[in-house]
């Protein structure tokens, strides 16, 4: 088994070709002399979930803010559907169909979660200052509509009795939950999920994965998923890659990665 | 006002997200809007409606510094001087080129506007404390470029006598006759500002303020909406300076020095900061404060004090007491005056049945 396999076209059917929706190629972040990411490459093909794994301080959460726009990568490009975005702002990325959730829940806490959702679909409203001052008319046949949009994301997260409440009284779980809903309210076609998992116990951590392969799934959306929880990655992606200081060491399904050397010497050391 | 909620059900969207879902309060908000346009002038002597007057125009700067302050999370220092752009640009067209005051006064709210977009700019690169220091240089920036511009403040003593504001051929002079004019645009910026806060606009407002990153990350462009939340505050504020002008018939830039930006903040903060209601309170409160103590310390102040020093006594118990309330409001209600109303209505929603 190689250590390093990734999807070569020409070796494929056409009819079978899978689409690349986004390409990372060769990037690298440096912070002063650290080196956070080394050229890295990956392809992320529509409609599939690919997992970033690794160590602690491998450079996973690095490389999903090159992709969102947060990071300017010191070498390297991000293509989306062969549109270069590498140097597009963060709010620009979103508008372009990229949604993705933090770590350490950002959501809007002084907001109820009806409120948070109506947000994450601000790129798809349209009402500007004076529509939105004068409100009857347009603007509410608006806000009703995307408030619809809403609702069915309410109803898909069973948030139902939560939609009123203010996201700084939920429960950790929940609000991880409601930042996923914040990220599909923006309709998104990539999805970045940064450990949506995080500090759950084992019954969120099934929620979690239940929603995130249907929102594979159902709504089609890509997935890029960080996250430790080494058996959710292995049952839920279909390619997995390992990233160990900065570097990437391999990718492939989860079954090649599990029994690559190089990924067992990262996370187990090497017997002396 | 005071009401429970069981037994309403709402069937559409638009129902639930109304300004005033339930009857009660829509019955609450109707018998307000005629005290306010029937029953206060019919009973109120011109003195009272004076006093009026004042809040309503403070009501329309308040608002718009909350859209800043309390909305957006952008300090501003310097909103007193972005009241003064709207008075001389106002002043200006009204006395060189005789515009009306249906011109003048977007006129004027549309120059603070732009001038207040420049001073937004440095709002992109830095907050808090940073910014309320460049917010105030802007205050005393401005202040000085209008005084020492003899073309925009009208000559040495810096103040321009502004003709009164006509509306079908009545000029509107005495102080019943204005409060129709500034309760009209009273109510309409308390409108304006309570649709905003509750639409797109305003909702992306409230995100830079909670969490400025996960705002970009949801397509917010954040530079758009600080500079859009510094044009639009700064508007109100140009409006307020043109109601001022129009209301003493003088635009003059002592009344629009740095203590007035103080005063501004005061409303907000102790009123409660991004919400309509706290502006409104704030505005009542910080107007009518000092109207009280002085008419408490003549009252009864001759017990104390010197009668002849009592105007004095009146100006420096103000200080005291303003200060002292603002320190209260900040250790014991930040949110405040609006979320003390809250918390009685809260109350006595369940009451007297308090579980």
């Amino acid at each position: 088994m190689t250590a390093m396999m990734s999807i070569d076209p020409a070796t494929l059917p056409a009819q079978v070709l899978p689409e690349v929706q986004l390409r990372v190629d060769g990037v690298s972040k440096r912070f002063g002399g650290v080196t956070a990411v080394e050229s890295v490459s990956m392809d992320v093909v529509k409609g599939q979930i690919l997992s970033v794994i690794g160590p602690n301080g491998a450079g996973k959460t690095s490389l999903l803010n090159m992709i969102s726009g947060f990071y300017q990568p010191n070498t390297g490009k991000v293509m989306l559907g062969g549109k270069d975005i590498t140097a597009r702002r963060p709010s620009e990325i979103a508008e372009m169909g990229i949604a993705r959730t933090f770590q350490n829940i950002a959501l809007f806490s002084g907001l109820t979660v009806l409120d948070n959702l109506m947000l994450g679909r601000h790129v798809r409203m349209k009402s500007g200052v004076l529509s939105s001052i004068l409100y009857w008319g347009p603007a509410m046949r608006e806000e009703i509509r995307h408030r619809e949009a809403c609702e069915e994301i309410i109803d898909f997260l069973k948030l139902q009795d939560l939609r009123k409440v203010q996201t700084s009284a939920l429960a950790y779980g929940l609000r991880k939950r409601v930042e996923l809903g914040r990220a599909l309210a923006l309709e998104p076609s990539l999805l970045l999920l940064d450990e949506p998992m995080g500090g759950m116990n084992q019954d969120e951590k099934e929620d979690m994965a239940r929603y995130i392969l249907d929102v594979n799934q159902e709504r089609g959306i890509t997935i890029v998923l960080i996250e430790h929880d080494m058996g959710v990655v292995m049952d839920i992606s279909d390619r997995v890659v390992v990233l160990d200081r900065g570097r990437k060491i391999a990718e492939g399904t989860p079954a090649e990665v599990q029994s690559s050397p190089a990924v067992i010497s990262a996370y187990l050391g090497v017997k002396k | 006002m005071f009401h429970r909620e069981a037994g309403n059900f709402k069937t559409t969207y638009a129902s639930d997200m109304a300004l005033f879902p339930l009857p009660i309060t829509r019955w609450t908000a109707a018998a307000l809007a005629v005290l306010f346009i029937v029953i206060v002038p019919l009973v109120l002597h011109e003195y009272y409606l004076s006093i009026f007057n004042l809040v309503f125009i403070a009501i329309v700067g308040a608002l718009g510094l909350n859209i800043l302050v309390g909305y957006t999370g952008q300090i501003s220092i310097g909103h007193a001087a972005f009241m003064s752009v709207g008075a001389y640009t106002a002043a200006n067209l009204a006395t060189k080129l005789g515009l009306p005051f249906w011109v003048t006064l977007p006129a004027g709210g549309l120059m603070a506007a732009f001038i207040g977009t420049i001073v937004g700019i440095p709002s992109l690169r830095i907050k808090g404390t940073y910014l309320a220091i460049a917010t105030l240089a802007s205050q005393l920036i401005i202040e000085w470029v209008i005084n020492h511009t003899p073309a925009i403040s009208g000559g040495a003593a810096a103040s321009i006598q502004v003709p009164r504001p006509t509306l079908f051929g009545i000029d509107l002079k005495s102080q019943s006759q204005l409060y129709f004019f500034l309760l009209f645009f009273a109510m309409l910026a308390i409108v304006a500002t309570m649709n905003l806060a509750r639409s797109r606009i305003g909702r992306a407002f409230v995100a830079i303020r909670d969490q400025d990153i996960a705002a970009e990350i949801i397509g917010i462009n954040i530079f758009r909406y600080k500079l859009l939340a510094f044009a639009i505050s700064s508007f109100y504020a140009g409006v307020c300076g043109v109601l001022y002008t129009y209301y003493f018939g003088i635009a003059n830039y002592e009344a629009f020095q740095i203590n007035v930006s103080i005063d501004y903040l005061a409303m907000i903060i102790v009123g409660g900061l991004g919400s309509v209601l706290g502006s409104v309170l704030g505005a009542i409160f910080v107007t009518m404060l000092p109207i009280a103590i002085r008419t408490v310390v003549e009252t009864f102040g001759g017990y104390i004090w010197d009668t002849n020093a009592l105007s004095a006594v009146a100006a420096s118990m103000r200080l005291v007491i303003f200060g002292m309330l603002i320190i209260l409001f900040l250790v014991l209600e930040p949110e405040g005056l609006a979320r003390l109303w809250r918390n009685i209505r809260n109350y006595f929603r369940a009451w007297p049945f308090s579980y």
